[in-house]
């Protein structure tokens, strides 16, 4: 007896084995876009865990007789107005950059597929409150959304990373719920039902392992926008403070010399363009190679 | 003494419509259904597509909430119980389902299926449950060996088997058949009805066995009972159904019943229209407007359901 039924986005009818990630992982290979960003991410990745060999010497010492230097072997991306290394100060910052883009998708995560799971499978009056809170952040656009909790909780590192993740959330919630209402009508969980599981073991172990594709996707979707938003952030001067070297705040403070000293733009500016076009790429990657719909 | 006795079961399932979810009418899957199963015995529930069988199947485990009646397994009212209780029942009320390409869990090895149940209710080792699930598999067919293997790497009659393994592990008293064989293929059905008919022998097993197809409802049931519209018309043992239908809707059903003996003509009874949707049954007898035979009175009031003799149940105003 052949398959007829459709198979859905949420649910992939194969388990995690070792042979299908082996596939995968062939399929995402040969998708030369988001090999392109697998390699640009494993690159920034890289630079933030080897920052210290890659550049010695401080990246926020200031060294004002070298200011606005346009690049040279020693300075291969130039200075920017306090004299420090752009390179080493872009190296520097992808350890700042990635460890928001990852607390940032923690937030979304821990909060958000909790409450999707539960807002997805049990309906009825919890569904509805979580959907309308839901609602009424989407209706925020999601940069202004963060930027209204900064204002709440104050600049800094820690906040930044609580406010995006916050605007996040909403998006995970819808996410999720969707995927477990459709999930949750397969046959498989009235199964569960039927032999004497418990609605939470359920949650656990059916329907979250059959969500797992689009929150992969979705995830490495988030960190780009993690990391475009915490740029933002940055360029308005309510992300990260200065002198850490963060993207954003770079872009800010090179904003006055960016007619005289255009590079001292250019450079970090590249970098986030880069880092958000990696995440992108890669995430789109992963819907081909996940979704079985786009089956070779 | 009946095992499982269903009594004036209801299930109406609301239409919603607009942006209050008000509800405009309901669907009457199963309306008013009783029957009783008795220990070791096979009842079978055929029917049209669309005419509740798999509603009953389910309301009497609960896994769709019925609206109304009253199902006693084991001297248990079941729409009684709570949560808790009523997990502990279905340890020995089990189902198997139709579909068995959704039923298993594609993320989930074999051995992890089918150990699930025993999981659920019994505290043993790892062990001991490998060996448990073993036993299990061997018991309906199966290669214990292929325990870490996935669902999607088994055919569908394998996979049915899974099913069922899963649906014995805790020893039942009565399992409720969902047409367990009407997605296989046909050479694969009659594998699995004698694999069921061997289980119910040697666990002394009770089956509500659904089906479509009367040709298999015959080969292992006991009893059979008639299903119209969300309602029994016919109720009486194997045989004397088969040769003696009383009610004009069995009479067509077995006339559509394909002989294979190309030179036997047989006088088919065409049941004219289609059936009646249930959201709006029609009155009377729910079957008089396809009624090859129906009388005045069929449309004005409806039929009791009464024994006519040696067991058999009918519900036609022709008796």
């Amino acid at each position: 007896m052949t398959e007829i039924k459709e198979d859905n986005v949420c649910q992939p009818r194969e388990p995690l084995s070792a042979s299908r990630f082996r596939r995968n992982w062939a399929k995402l290979r040969r998708n030369k876009a988001a090999l392109v960003g697998a390699v640009l991410i494993l690159m920034y990745v890289l630079s933030a865990l080897l920052a210290p060999v890659l550049f010695t010497g401080n990246p926020s010492a200031p060294n004002l007789i070298n200011s606005l230097e346009t690049p040279t072997l020693k300075n291969p991306l130039g200075t920017d107005e306090l004299g420090r290394s752009i390179l080493g100060r872009i190296i520097y910052g992808s350890r700042i950059s990635l460890l928001i883009a990852v607390g940032v998708v923690s937030v979304g995560i821990v909060l958000g597929i909790p409450l999707g799971l539960v807002s997805g499978y049990y309906g009825g009056k919890i569904d509805f409150s979580i959907q309308r809170v839901t609602d009424t952040l989407l209706a925020f656009p999601g940069f202004l959304l963060a930027l209204a909790l900064v204002a709440v909780l104050g600049v800094g590192f820690k906040n930044t990373v609580i406010s995006i993740g916050i605007s996040m959330v909403p998006m995970y919630i819808r996410l999720v719920r969707g995927c477990v209402l459709s999930v949750r009508e397969e046959d498989y969980v009235e199964a569960a039902r039927a032999v004497g599981t418990r609605d939470v073991i359920i949650l656990i172990r059916h329907i979250l392992p059959n969500v797992m594709v689009p929150i992969t996707v979705q995830t490495s979707l988030s960190m780009g926008m993690a990391i475009l938003f915490a740029a933002g952030l940055g360029f308005l001067g309510i992300g990260v403070q200065p002198p850490t070297p963060e993207w954003g705040t770079m872009l800010g403070s090179a904003r006055s010399y960016l007619f005289h000293a255009p590079h001292v733009a250019t450079f970090p500016g590249i970098a986030i363009f880069l880092a958000v076009l990696s995440f992108n790429l890669l995430g789109d990657g992963l819907r081909d190679a996940l979704d079985p719909r786009f089956k070779i | 003494m009946a095992l499982l006795e269903v009594n004036n079961l209801k299930k109406y399932f609301p239409i919603k419509k607009g942006i209050l979810s008000r509800t405009v009418g309901q669907v009457q899957a199963v309306d008013g259904v009783s029957f009783t199963l008795k220990k070791g015995e096979t009842l079978g529930l055929v029917g049209e597509s669309g005419c509740g069988k798999t509603t009953v199947g389910r309301s009497i485990l609960r896994l769709i909430e019925p609206t109304s009646g009253q199902v006693t397994f084991n001297g248990q009212n079941l729409l009684r119980l709570e949560r808790e209780e009523l997990r502990k029942v279905r340890a020995s009320l089990q189902i198997i389902f139709q579909d068995p390409f959704s039923s298993l869990d594609p993320r989930m090895n074999v051995g992890q299926i089918i150990a699930e149940p025993i999981r659920n209710h019994l505290k043993i080792s790892k062990s001991e449950m490998r060996n448990q699930v073993a036993y299990l598999m061997e018991r309906v067919g199966l290669h214990p060996e292929q325990m870490s293997r996935y669902p999607h790497e088994f055919s569908g009659g394998q996979r049915q088997r899974i099913g069922i393994a899963r649906a014995l592990a805790l020893n039942p008293l009565a399992v409720i058949c969902d047409e367990p064989v009407s997605a296989l293929d046909v050479s694969i059905q009659a594998q699995v009805i004698n694999l069921l008919a061997q289980l119910q022998e040697q666990m002394n097993l009770s089956y509500l066995f659904i089906a479509h197809d009367l040709s298999i409802v015959e080969h292992i049931s006991d009893r059979v009972a008639v299903m119209y519209l969300g309602r029994i018309v016919e109720l009486a043992t194997d045989r004397e159904l088969y040769q003696n239908p009383m009610h004009p809707y069995t009479q067509a059903l077995l006339s559509a019943v394909p002989i294979p003996d190309p030179e036997i003509r047989k006088k088919k009874i065409l049941l004219q229209g289609d059936v009646p949707s249930p959201i709006n049954p029609p009155s009377g007898c729910a079957f008089h407007t396809r009624c090859p035979e129906r009388k005045e009175i069929c449309s004005r009031e409806e039929p009791i359901f009464q024994n006519i003799g040696a067991d058999h149940w009918v519900a036609c105003h022709l008796m």
